[in-house]
C-alpha cells in the first residue's frame, strides 16, 4: 500500500511540475515536449489505476499523435509565445483560479479512492455486467461486453463523435481531395538518415502487426477498436513523418481516407439496422445467430470493434495529412 | 540454490540499472553543452532501462511475461539510439556549436 502511495505521489508530483512549467514557458515547441510529458504520466497513472485500455489511448494520441499535430501547427505559426500585458492577464487569471476552484470543490464529493461503498460499486448494474456477461456474452474481457454490447449505443455516440470532429477539423482545413500542387521539395528529408529509414521500416509491420493484435484481442485483454484505431494511425504518421507526405498518401490515398471515414460509421449503423431487420432491437447481437446468442454477441463486437478502428484510424491519419499538407504548402 | 543465486543476480542489475539512471540523470543536468548532455541520456535509455529489464527477466516466472519483457528490451534498444542519433544529427544541421574546453556552459 505504502509504496502504491509513493509511486502515485511522485507521478502527481510530477504532473503539477510539468503544468506549471509549460505555463512558465515562452517557447512553444518546449511546452509541447511537455505537454508530451505530461500524457505519458498520465497513462503511467492509468496503468496504475488498472485502466489499460484508457492508457492505450493516453499514450498514443496524448504522446504521439497530438504531439505530431501541435508541432506542425506550431510549424504554421510562430513557435514563441507573444508577451502578455500584465493588466490583461487578470480576466485569464480569475477564470483560472474560478474554474479550478470549482473542479477541487467538487472533487470534494467524489468517493474515496478504491471505496467500497461508491455508486459504482454498490449498483445493482455492477453485479449484473460483472456476472450475467460471461453468460450472455461469453468473453472474459468485461470492459468489451459493456463498451460494444451492453452498452452499444453510447459507444456508436462516441464514435459520431470522433466522426464529426474529423469532418470538422478536415473542412476546417480545407478539402482533402485537393489536386496535388507543385511543391519545393523540402530540404532536409528525415528519410536521407539510414538508420532512421531502416528503424522505421523494422517498426512499421510491428507497430501494424500490434494493432491489429489489439484490434482482436479486446474480447480477452485490453484493448479494442479505440486504441487500435490511433495505434494504427500513429504507425501511418511515423511513415508520414520520415519518409514524407507524398509517400504516405501512396499508401493510403485521401479518397480511400474519405471513404474510410465514413465507411466505419455506416458498417456500425448497418449492423444495428441489421439486427433490426432479423427481428431484434438495434444492436441486438442475439439475433444474428438465433441458435447461438453468444456466438452472434461475438460477431457482432467483432464487426463493431472493426468498424471503430477503421474510423478512428481513418479520422486520425486525415487529420494527420491535413496538417502535413498546409505545412508543405508553404 | 539457483534461486537464490538467481534473486542476487537480477539484484545486482537492478541496482546497477538504477546507478546507470541516476548518472545519466546527473549527467542531464551538470553536462556543458546539447551534445553530451544527449550523450547521458542515451546512456540513460540504452543501458541503465536495458540493465532493469534484465534484472526483471531473471525474476518472472512465467514465460508469457519473459517474452514481454524481452520484446520491450528489443523496441528499447531499437528506438532510443535511433532518437539520441537523430536529435545530435538534427542538432548539427542546425549549427549547435561543439563545446571546447573553456567555454562557458550552454
Amino acid at each position: 500500500m505504502t509504496t502504491f502511495v509513493l509511486i502515485h505521489s511522485v507521478l502527481l508530483a510530477i504532473l503539477i511540475a510539468t503544468a506549471v512549467a509549460i505555463t512558465r514557458m515562452r517557447a512553444l515547441y518546449g511546452a509541447t515536449m511537455l505537454a508530451a510529458l505530461f500524457s505519458l504520466v498520465t497513462a503511467c497513472l492509468f496503468v496504475l489505476l488498472d485502466a489499460v485500455d484508457v492508457a492505450f489511448t493516453e499514450a498514443a494520441v496524448g504522446v504521439g499523435i497530438s504531439t505530431v499535430l501541435l508541432l506542425g501547427g506550431l510549424a504554421l505559426t510562430r513557435s514563441r509565445e507573444a508577451v502578455t500585458p500584465r493588466r490583461r492577464r487578470l480576466p485569464g487569471a480569475v477564470v483560472v483560479l474560478l474554474t479550478g476552484g470549482v473542479l477541487a470543490y467538487a472533487a470534494l464529493d467524489l468517493p474515496e479512492f478504491g471505496s467500497a461503498d461508491s455508486p459504482v460499486q454498490r449498483h445493482p448494474i455492477t453485479e449484473t455486467y460483472l456476472h450475467e456477461s460471461q453468460k450472455d456474452i461469453g468473453i472474459p474481457n468485461t470492459v468489451t461486453s459493456v463498451l460494444a454490447s451492453y452498452r452499444g449505443l453510447d459507444t456508436l455516440g462516441e464514435l459520431v463523435v470522433v466522426f464529426t470532429a474529423g469532418l470538422a477539423v478536415l473542412s476546417l482545413l480545407g478539402p482533402l481531395a485537393r489536386p496535388e500542387q507543385v511543391r519545393p521539395p523540402a530540404d532536409f528529408h528525415l528519410a536521407d538518415y539510414r538508420v532512421i529509414r531502416v528503424v522505421t521500416g523494422t517498426l512499421m509491420p510491428l507497430i501494424l502487426l500490434f494493432a491489429l493484435y489489439v484490434l482482436f484481442h479486446g474480447d480477452y485483454g485490453p484493448g479494442g477498436g479505440f486504441q487500435a484505431g490511433v495505434i494504427f494511425a500513429s504507425g501511418f504518421v511515423l511513415y508520414g513523418l520520415v519518409f514524407g507526405l507524398d509517400k504516405a498518401q501512396q499508401v493510403v490515398p485521401r479518397a480511400a481516407l474519405w471513404l474510410l471515414i465514413s465507411l466505419g460509421l455506416l458498417v456500425y449503423v448497418g449492423l444495428g439496422l441489421t439486427t433490426m431487420l432479423l427481428g431484434g432491437s438495434f444492436l441486438d447481437y442475439d439475433v444474428l445467430d438465433p441458435d447461438h446468442p453468444a456466438s452472434g454477441q461475438h460477431l457482432g463486437i467483432l464487426v463493431v470493434e472493426t468498424a471503430i478502428g477503421v474510423t478512428v484510424a481513418s479520422v486520425m491519419t486525415a487529420i494527420f495529412f491535413s496538417f502535413a499538407a498546409r505545412g508543405v504548402s508553404r | 540454490m539457483t534461486l537464490i543465486v538467481l534473486d542476487v543476480l537480477s539484484g545486482i542489475l537492478l541496482v546497477a540499472g538504477a546507478l546507470f539512471l541516476l548518472s545519466g540523470a546527473v549527467g542531464l543536468l551538470r553536462f556543458p553543452d546539447f551534445y553530451t548532455r544527449i550523450h547521458a541520456v542515451g546512456v540513460t535509455d540504452a543501458v541503465g532501462a536495458g540493465l532493469i529489464l534484465l534484472g526483471l527477466l531473471l525474476r518472472t516466472t512465467g514465460w508469457e511475461t519473459g517474452i514481454r519483457l524481452v520484446i520491450i528490451l528489443f523496441f528499447m534498444a531499437l528506438t532510443s539510439p535511433t532518437a539520441t542519433h537523430i536529435l545530435a544529427h538534427a542538432a548539427r544541421r542546425d549549427g549547435v556549436r561543439v563545446w571546447r574546453k573553456g567555454d562557458p556552459r550552454r
